[in-house]
């Protein structure tokens, strides 16, 4: 048995361990000419760059908004999308559907982003129909700060509503058609019967999804958020992920931005270990 | 048969003319940049909304498909997409196998892959193994650095650990050493979960663009997701260089179109597959133990 596990566990061990101890130079000043060991020790002098940093404080603040608009848009759009197909009494209209909105969850971050562009940009399909019908002038829609939060919820919305109803949908199978029958004998109607029999049928499972997402309220998704910034919405745009990878691999900051990283981390932990306990508490079984 | 009253009508009326527009405003897209992308110039700038192409023209894709950059960045992410996938599937399903049997020291082998879900040592450290391992600039950096997903990982090894033990017990009766027992019993046991996981790996090959964006300084080297976001985000148009033989190339917008369109026509290709499979993904991924 050791002979199958040995080459995954040099993986593991390489790419995922041996960056944990390289997390170190979080507490040195690493630079690439002196290498891993003769940077000099400096103890927690990048931490406490972190706190007294106004512009790390707008990049924490830009990741909690994020995620709590995240939270309060993108979470539910599956729930009420699970509950409409649902209620689709022709098995294949529903079938239909579901193969139509599950589809964007396999589009690459480049091209749901790309889309989007295409259609926002000043020259693009929604500004030519402002422009043809309502005389409007052109909107820089990608370039506004008010709409930068607003648009990744869009997207994500768009991209990930249609995948994320499986496992509503899964949970409403197991429903017993006997308690729709015994409603519709008591006269309750279409609302009545979402009301009282398919909301509760998922009610564990939204908690138990809602509770796991708060531990992740720190990751915004690199990949998205990245490609949607632009220098007109970097104030508000930039969160803990992308302010990393700027600081270190395009700034060569890579001892701070290893702090920054290691911070995330070690309160993304926190946060991860405690959402789990708690959705064990609610008779989840958690993540792990 | 259930008595429907007028408002159950009207109910599912509204209800699935709610979905029809969800599934058009997913769809619709796909429509506007598949119509665009084969008219004509004047088409393109006369009409403002496109929804078919009034005259069929293939210049912009004869224009992509001439272009040595975009051709070589699909040839470096279909090979990342097969040989990765192969490679992903070896790791996983042999380490996942490994560790559904029971041996001494097992658990904290089990917890090492657990943890590294709830603790990353972020994006520095490891571009910094990476770069240390003389990985930067070859296919080898959007490969190996992925190599096992933990979560397919876990997913695999329940897999496994569903299997009965008498079946291997027959085979070890019979005289089979492990690895015979692992390719001539366990390995033809496995396939639809090796088709699952299979397509889920090539799908997260295909569309990654993280590790290109982190390990490919070299453009030529780019693979598609990073040339496809220099052609249409950044608007970038140098990204495709000047090509040969032009005397006035196709607008850059059905360019774009063109573009998004073939660097999405391999996920189309295999959408089938994926739905028949991912059902059952899931499905595995509900089974803990």
């Amino acid at each position: 048995m050791y002979a199958f596990v040995l080459p995954g566990l040099l993986y593991f061990l390489i790419y995922k361990y041996v960056p944990l101890i390289g997390a170190v130079i979080a507490f040195k000043d690493y630079s690439v000419f002196r290498g891993f060991q003769n940077s000099p020790w400096v103890g927690w002098k990048h931490f406490e760059r972190i706190f007294d940093n106004p512009e790390v404080i707008q990049v924490l603040i830009n990741t909690l908004v994020l995620s709590f608009l995240q939270i309060a848009f993108a979470f539910p759009a599956p729930i009420l999308l699970a509950v409409m197909l649902n209620e689709v009494r022709w098995e294949w209209l529903k079938r239909s559907l579901q193969s139509i909105v599950y589809l964007p969850h396999f589009l690459s971050w480049v091209v749901v982003v790309g889309l989007f562009t295409i259609f926002l940009r000043s020259e693009g399909l929604i500004n030519n129909m402002f422009g043809l019908w309502f005389g409007l002038d052109s909107i820089p829609f990608l370039q506004m700060p008010s709409l930068f939060k607003p648009l990744l919820v869009l997207e994500v919305i768009w991209k990930e509503t249609g995948w994320s109803t499986i496992i509503f949908l899964a949970a409403l199978a197991g429903v017993n058609p006997e308690l729709y029958e015994a409603a519709v004998a008591d006269g309750a109607g279409r609302l009545r019967r979402i009301w009282h029999i398919t909301l509760p049928a998922i009610r564990s499972t939204v908690v138990i999804l809602l509770i796991l997402r708060l531990g992740t309220v720190l990751d915004n998704g690199f990949e998205q958020v990245f490609l949607m910034l632009n220098p007109y919405v970097m104030d508000v745009g930039n969160v803990l992920d992308t302010y990393v990878y700027y600081k270190g691999i395009e700034q060569s900051n890579f001892s701070f931005a290893t702090a920054v990283g290691l911070f995330k981390s070690v309160v993304g932990l926190i946060l991860v270990v405690g959402a789990n306990q708690l959705a064990k508490k609610f008779g989840g079984e958690g993540i792990y | 048969m259930l008595y429907r009253s007028v408002t159950d009508r009207c109910f599912d009326a509204v209800n699935i003319l709610l979905l029809l527009v969800t599934a058009v405003l997913m769809f619709f897209p796909f429509l506007y940049i598949f119509s665009v992308s084969f008219s004509s110039m004047r088409d393109f700038l006369e009409n403002e909304f496109l929804l078919w192409p009034k005259e069929w023209v293939t210049d912009a894709y004869r224009y992509i498909l001439g272009n040595n950059r975009f051709i070589r960045s699909i040839w470096v992410s279909a090979v990342v997409t097969v040989g990765g996938t192969f490679l992903n599937l070896l790791f996983t399903v042999t380490m996942a196998y490994g560790l559904s049997r029971p041996f001494f020291g097992q658990r904290p082998l089990i917890f090492m892959v657990l943890f590294t879900f709830l603790f990353h040592a972020g994006i520095i450290p490891t571009y910094l193994i990476v770069k240390e391992t003389g990985l930067i600039d070859t296919l080898w950096a959007l490969i190996i650095p992925v190599l096992i997903s933990p979560w397919n990982l876990i997913v695999m090894r329940q897999f496994f650990r569903n299997i009965p033990e008498e079946l291997t017990e027959a085979a070890t009766v019979d005289g089979a050493n492990p690895f015979k027992i692992f390719s001539s019993v366990i390995l033809p046991l496995s396939k639809p979960a090796l088709a699952t996981f299979g397509l889920f790996y090539a799908v997260s090959h295909w569309n990654s663009y993280f590790t290109g964006l982190l390990y490919m300084n070299n453009p030529s080297k780019w693979p598609v997701q990073v040339l496809l976001r220099q052609i249409v985000i950044v608007n970038d148009n140098t990204a495709l260089l000047e090509q040969q033989g032009y005397v006035q190339a196709p607008p850059a917008e059905t360019i774009q179109m063109a573009a998004i369109l073939l660097a999405t026509v391999p996920i189309l290709i295999i959408y089938p597959f994926l739905q028949k499979h991912f059902a059952k993904g899931v499905m595995l991924g509900s089974v803990k133990g």
